[in-house]
């Protein structure tokens, strides 16, 4: 099949259905809501689910609700709606259920703009909701490569029972890319009856005797549930799941671009800083100077490895984080790198994307 | 020979409940897993516990249970019955749950017509949170947040969920029921079934409000309860069946020709 050209949020709908996601619930929020209105016309015509959900609160506890029964389900969203959803995602996390959300960053804090941002770095990849649990997070660059990430998303959701996100930003939702929904394999979703909700059929009802004590269940009924009131089973689980996001390491994925044993100065940036920092990387080495962009795919979990490596080359003398927000990914470049060396901020804020002439500035001022 | 003319329905679990003295919850408990049984629907059923005593309903029943989040339960149920429409979906909330943090949801919930079944167990305080007043404690009534008992004008006065979502348009059936006297019990009985019916048949979504006594955070004995529910309650709480699926919009004909 040829490469159609779609809007970036047009794209992300049809990548879920092509990952056999067929329910959606969701409510309209700029940049975002050609997500919402696409999928209004297509699920009805793939006998999907579309729901217009009365807010992101309300949406959010759909796909909690949705998880439970153990088929694909994903939300769309952007910086102010997810933080409605924060609740959601602690409970989910919590309960271990698979499902996808995409966040399609526009600037914060509050209402904010409506332009594109990375200012919801900390909530993704750190501060999701409350208590200890991560999302697995992925940050496209590109509407094709969003179109990837969501279809795979599904999978990884499945494999960890856990919910995915999908870091995309304004950038991507509004602009029209070529997009090839063929070139991306995903598998069957998995089999989940171990665990769905599918009501108790052929499962004989159990008494569940505590006598005096307040025990958990363990019959033969599906439960979902996140309270844990025992602290000793609370800490069982939380423990259950520090061991469920460390074995998550295995899906860390970066991209270097440029020579990074040349480079004197390592860029650090994700989604769409990066691809504007690519472009002057090369511009930069049309000058002479060389510079080599280390790119974060998954921001958790976060490439540490790859980053501490790029960072220790010898012929790194200084680390630039360009985003669109005022210093986040920064804070863990310091960390993984252990400070070797000095690492320096640029950000633009309130919905302006840099452009890579002024990243090019930005290095020649260091360089100097 | 024996005949057994009253057992613990198989939908409720053999378990001793946390429930205080003279709580209704065990009551309604019951009433929901008979109507289960008597229509067959165990096995299809799935139930959303809310936060408030009846968070551990799960440990109760001997179905499919989920926890939903503090008022989140008709969202969580529409995105469980509209990803698998064959499974009986039903809520069992309180009245912070229901009424005050979740009323943005269950308004949605009933005006989309979600073919849910809502439990809506109404003891006019927060019980699980220790006696905080809730939109549906009655004025003049004492609780540990209005000790000088409730004043409208600072409160306002209780919230009519029955009535307040009997004025939406979407088909629905919507009754009032009370768990303080055997005669009220078995009527409620009889709405629980046929919200469950109405489910099952696919038809709208139902609403079944149930009056309930909380003596521990009252101050009260389970007697005086039952008392205090009959004489203050009911007059502001009147039971019985506001809405079904079957009858014309009263509503909006009566404000149509009486504009």
């Amino acid at each position: 099949m040829a490469k159609k050209l779609m809007k970036g949020n047009e794209a992300i709908g049809e990548a879920a259905i092509r990952a056999g996601a067929m329910h959606y619930f969701a409510y309209p929020i700029t940049p975002q809501t050609e997500v919402a209105e696409y999928l209004a016309r297509r699920m009805p015509e793939v006998g999907g689910v579309f729901l217009q959900a009365e807010s992101e609160l309300g949406a959010a506890n759909m796909i909690f609700g949705g998880a439970s029964s153990g088929k694909r389900v994903f939300t769309s969203s952007s910086s102010p709606g997810i933080s409605l959803m924060s609740e959601a995602l602690s409970y989910i996390a919590c309960a271990e259920l698979p499902c996808v959300f995409i966040n399609v960053c526009r600037a914060g804090p509050g209402l904010g703009g409506i332009l594109p941002s990375q200012g919801d770095y900390f909530q993704a990849a750190h501060a999701s909701g409350h208590g200890d649990f991560h999302l697995l997070v992925l940050a496209p660059a590109t509407v094709q490569e969003a179109v990837e990430h969501i279809m795979v998303a599904f999978d990884l959701a499945d494999k960890y029972r856990n919910p995915v996100m999908i870091f995309a930003d304004g950038l991507i939702g509004q602009m029209m890319e070529p997009v090839d929904f063929d070139a991306i394999k995903t598998s069957e979703p998995a089999d989940h009856s171990d665990w769905a909700v599918t009501g108790a059929k052929g499962r004989p009802p159990r008494s569940i005797s505590t006598g005096s004590k307040r025990t958990h269940s363990t019959d033969d009924r599906h439960l979902v549930k996140t309270l844990y009131l025992n602290p000793a089973d609370n800490e069982k689980h939380n423990i259950h799941l520090a061991e469920k996001y460390e074995s998550m390491k295995a899906e860390v994925r970066h991209e270097i671009i440029g020579d990074i044993d040349k480079a004197t100065i390592l860029i650090t940036a994700f989604g769409t800083s990066a691809r504007v920092c690519k472009t002057a990387v090369d511009q930069l080495a049309e000058e002479g100077i060389h510079t080599a962009l280390f790119r974060p795919i998954t921001l958790f979990p976060f490439p540490e490895d790859g980053l501490r490596e790029a960072a220790e080359k010898k012929n790194v003398q200084q680390i630039l984080s360009v985003e669109m927000n005022n210093g986040q990914m920064v804070e863990d470049v310091k960390k993984y790198t252990r400070m070797a060396k000095p690492i320096h901020f640029f950000g633009r804020q309130g919905g302006i994307v840099p452009s890579p002439e002024e990243v090019v500035e930005v290095v020649k001022k260091l360089v100097k | 020979m024996a005949t057994t003319i009253f057992q613990r329905p198989e939908s409720m679990s053999d378990t001793v409940t946390h429930y205080c003295p003279g709580c209704t919850h065990g009551v309604i408990h019951r009433l929901v897993a008979e109507s289960l049984d008597e229509l067959g629907l165990r096995e299809r059923a799935a139930g959303v516990a809310p936060v408030g005593c009846s968070v551990l309903a799960y440990n109760y029943f001997t179905i499919d249970f989920l926890e939903a989040a503090h008022g989140r339960a008709p969202a969580f149920a529409t995105g469980l019955k509209r990803t698998r429409p064959e499974l009986i979906v039903f809520t069992y909330q309180g009245d912070g749950d229901l009424a005050s943090i979740g009323t943005n949801e269950i308004l949605h919930a009933a005006n989309r017509g979600e073919k849910i079944t809502v439990i809506f167990v109404n003891n006019a305080i927060y019980g699980m949170t220790g006696g905080q007043m809730a939109p549906t404690t009655l004025p003049g009534q004492v609780t540990t947040t209005s000790p000088m008992g409730r004043d409208v004008e600072l409160a306002g006065w209780p919230i009519r969920m029955r009535e307040l979502l009997s004025t939406l348009r979407t088909p629905a059936y919507i009754a009032r029921g009370s768990a303080h006297s055997p005669q009220w019990i078995v009527r409620t009985k009889k709405y629980i079934k046929k919200a469950f019916e109405y489910q099952a048949n696919d038809t709208c979504f139902s609403l079944v409000e149930v009056l309930s006594t909380c003596p521990t955070n009252w101050g009260m004995t389970p007697n005086e309860s039952t008392k205090w529910l009959a004489d203050n309650m009911i007059p502001y709480y009147p039971l019985g069946e506001l809405k079904t699926p079957e009858e014309e919009d009263a509503n909006v004909k009566r404000m149509i020709s009486n504009p």
